[in-house]
């Protein structure tokens, strides 16, 4: 029972995913993970991103596991969001990314 | 007998400072007793938190960059995860100390294995976190008293020690290993403490020095200097003062020679980053942007929203002064992957710069799109390197039309910036009258070697690589006749015009635009003031 119903749980959100080039210099290092992680932890859908479309995935929510992806400026970031306000959280941090979180 | 110690490093903070050394040391006490696995890590988790209230509360009376590194600190010690692998261990069996230790250790070894020099860096950080937990676990104060002005050596330095310094009374970091990108070399940088990173093993046979110079400029250490060796740096020191004051204290002036010439001083950039924290006010423009990193840093090529991007951020940077950005100029000793041709037999005489460009049009185009994109939020110019004849100038010349013509067939917000040359390669100096160009940049690094035929980074030949040289000035001359006859502006945006010995010659050619890394502007102003006295 316990199963079927955290199945259906899940499938009343659908998966999102969306990706954004890295433009801050030096990637995403010390500033922009803690940016990155403190708007992730701003939802409750769970929030995992990639360097590649296929993953591995790593939780946004971490900032110990963020800087270990050690992703450098130029890079795609590609997330994957499941959740009751995943489309909110997606444009977040999206637009995070984007706008280079908000270094100069 | 006491002997000089020589070390050579690199620089990661300018200036240059004596005094008493401070010898860092790992002084971790060992914690006395040991309990089960719950009080372990009740005493773990106990420790973490203090070390992390302890950050907070030192962030509160820190600003800006400081406080963005010491919220890093809080953000990693707020993560389960950190500590994971020590929870782990300690449930097993281990104590609390060393299982923070390990679970620490193997999280910096990530980072100092680490491709790019910035992730090296935060090592430091990593470190701090684990002492800080660690002092709190032994219950001993691990930040030792560092009286303020003396010179700090060891192998690395923390942020924590860094910031329990009082450096407004002098005083200097020589570190054996460390990183000109780590967050204390911003904070040395900020805090205007020279320092000096990668010096190699600090060994002196059982007793520490008690004297050291620290040249920050070049990077250089010595320990226990003979009276004579302090003396003369001690005169270097006050003379370096004294210009570096005078010069500050104008660097938002404009440059005026002595006979009342006025003198544009433009910045040279390599990414927008070097422009974090300067005041547009100490320059009349951006006489170079170097677009290389764009291409070097990356995974591939950037695409053109991210090239838009970056251009965008330089020109609302400038506040409406010109900035001229140079199409990629990769080749020579510049090589990228996947772009430029490997194995060429002579590469400074082979596909680089524009002839690369024109050679793979596509990623050109990229660019040009993604330069006029931007040239709608400022006054951007666009400089092509490496130009030798007419018709590379005018290929380009009907790419950028073409492409901007397209931009705005799609309704795309765009301009069509002023398309200018480099005068690096003596035929364009020689024929300059003959192109089309918006404007004149002589790259003079290239023009010096080309013109001596001496390449820059072959040590043998160093003193015929000389900028100075009459026959570079004079093709440099012909340059500036050429754009005045033409009526465009002409600049020189190499190392020749950060090097203030040249400044009066380069000032008699006619040039009147110098353009040099931000660094540099404040002595250059200065000896620009002099020319013509």
């Amino acid at each position: 029972m316990h199963d079927v119903d955290a199945g259906r749980a899940a499938e009343t959100f659908v998966t999102l995913t969306g990706s954004a080039v890295l433009v801050n210099p030096v990637g995403l290092h010390a500033r922009p993970s803690v940016k990155l992680t403190q708007c992730a932890k701003g939802f409750v859908a769970k929030i995992e991103f990639a360097l590649a479309a296929d993953g591995p995935w790593t939780d946004a929510k971490s900032p110990v596991k963020v800087m270990r992806v050690k992703a450098p400026q130029g890079a795609t970031l590609y997330f994957c969001v499941t959740g009751p306000d995943g489309e909110a959280a997606l444009a977040a941090l999206l637009t995070l990314v984007h706008d280079g979180f908000g270094e100069a | 007998m006491v002997t000089e110690i020589h070390l050579t490093g690199r620089p990661a903070s300018p200036g240059l400072a004596i005094g008493p050394v401070t010898v860092l040391t790992a002084t971790v006490a060992n914690r006395a007793t040991i309990g089960d696995p719950a009080q372990e890590a009740a005493a773990l988790q106990a420790a973490i938190e203090a070390a992390t209230a302890e950050i907070t509360e030192l962030i509160e009376t820190m600003q800006g960059e400081t406080a963005d590194i010491l919220e890093f600190q809080v953000a990693m010690l707020e993560d389960h995860v950190l500590a994971e692998g020590a929870y782990d261990a300690i449930s097993g069996g281990a104590a609390a100390d060393q299982a923070w230790r390990s679970a620490l250790d193997a999280e910096i070894a990530g980072y100092r294995s680490a491709e790019d020099e910035y992730f090296r860096g935060r090592a430091a950080d990593l470190i701090d976190i684990r002492d800080r937990v660690l002092a709190r676990l032994s219950g001993v104060d691990t930040t030792a008293k560092i009286i303020g002005g003396s010179i700090i050596a060891g192998d690395d330095i923390s942020p924590s020690t860094f910031l329990a310094v009082d450096w407004t009374r002098g005083g200097a970091i020589a570190l054996a290993a460390g990183s000109p990108s780590s967050h204390v070399a911003m904070l040395a940088r900020a805090r205007g403490a020279p320092m000096v990173v990668g010096l190699g093993p600090l060994s002196w046979n059982g007793r520490p020095p008690s004297l050291a110079l620290v040249d920050g400029d070049v990077g250089t250490v010595i320990f226990e200097p003979e009276p004579e060796t302090r003396r003369l740096f001690e005169h270097r020191m006050a003379a370096a003062n004294a210009a570096r004051a005078a010069a500050d204290a104008r660097r938002a002036e404009p440059a005026c020679t002595a006979d009342g010439r006025r003198i544009a001083v433009h910045l040279n950039v390599a990414a927008p980053e070097d422009l974090v924290g300067l005041d547009p006010a100490i320059c009349d423009g951006i006489g170079l942007v170097r677009t290389e990193f764009l291409f070097e840093a990356s995974q591939g090529l950037p695409d053109e929203d991210t090239q838009y991007a970056v251009y965008r951020r330089i020109l609302d940077w400038a506040e409406g002064r010109p900035v001229t950005i140079r199409t990629l100029d990769a080749g020579g000793d510049k090589p990228i992957a996947g772009l430029t041709v490997d194995g060429e037999s002579n590469p400074f005489l082979g596909l680089r710069g524009i002839r690369l460009s024109l050679a793979r049009p596509e990623v050109f185009r990229m660019q040009l799109r993604a330069l006029s994109r931007a040239a709608v939020h400022g006054a951007l110019k666009v400089m092509l390197p490496m130009i030798t004849v007419p018709v590379e100038l005018n290929r380009a010349a009907a790419m950028l039309d073409e492409e901007f013509a397209g931009l705005r067939a799609k309704g795309i917000a765009c301009e069509r910036p002023p398309l200018g040359i480099m005068v690096e390669v003596p035929a364009a100096a020689l024929c300059a009258e003959d192109f089309d160009a918006a404007f004149y940049s002589i790259g003079s690094n290239d023009l010096t070697q080309y013109t001596m035929a001496a390449a820059r980074d072959v040590g043998a030949v160093a003193e015929l690589n000389d900028a100075g040289n009459p026959a570079v000035l004079a093709l440099i001359a012909r340059t500036v006749a050429a754009g005045r006859e033409r009526g465009v502006e002409v600049s020189l945006c190499g190392d020749a015009a950060a090097d203030t010995r040249l400044t009066p010659s380069l000032l008699a050619t006619g040039l009147t635009t110098l353009s040099v890394s931000p660094i540099a502007v404040a002595r250059l102003k200065a000896a620009v003031a002099k020319v013509g006295s």
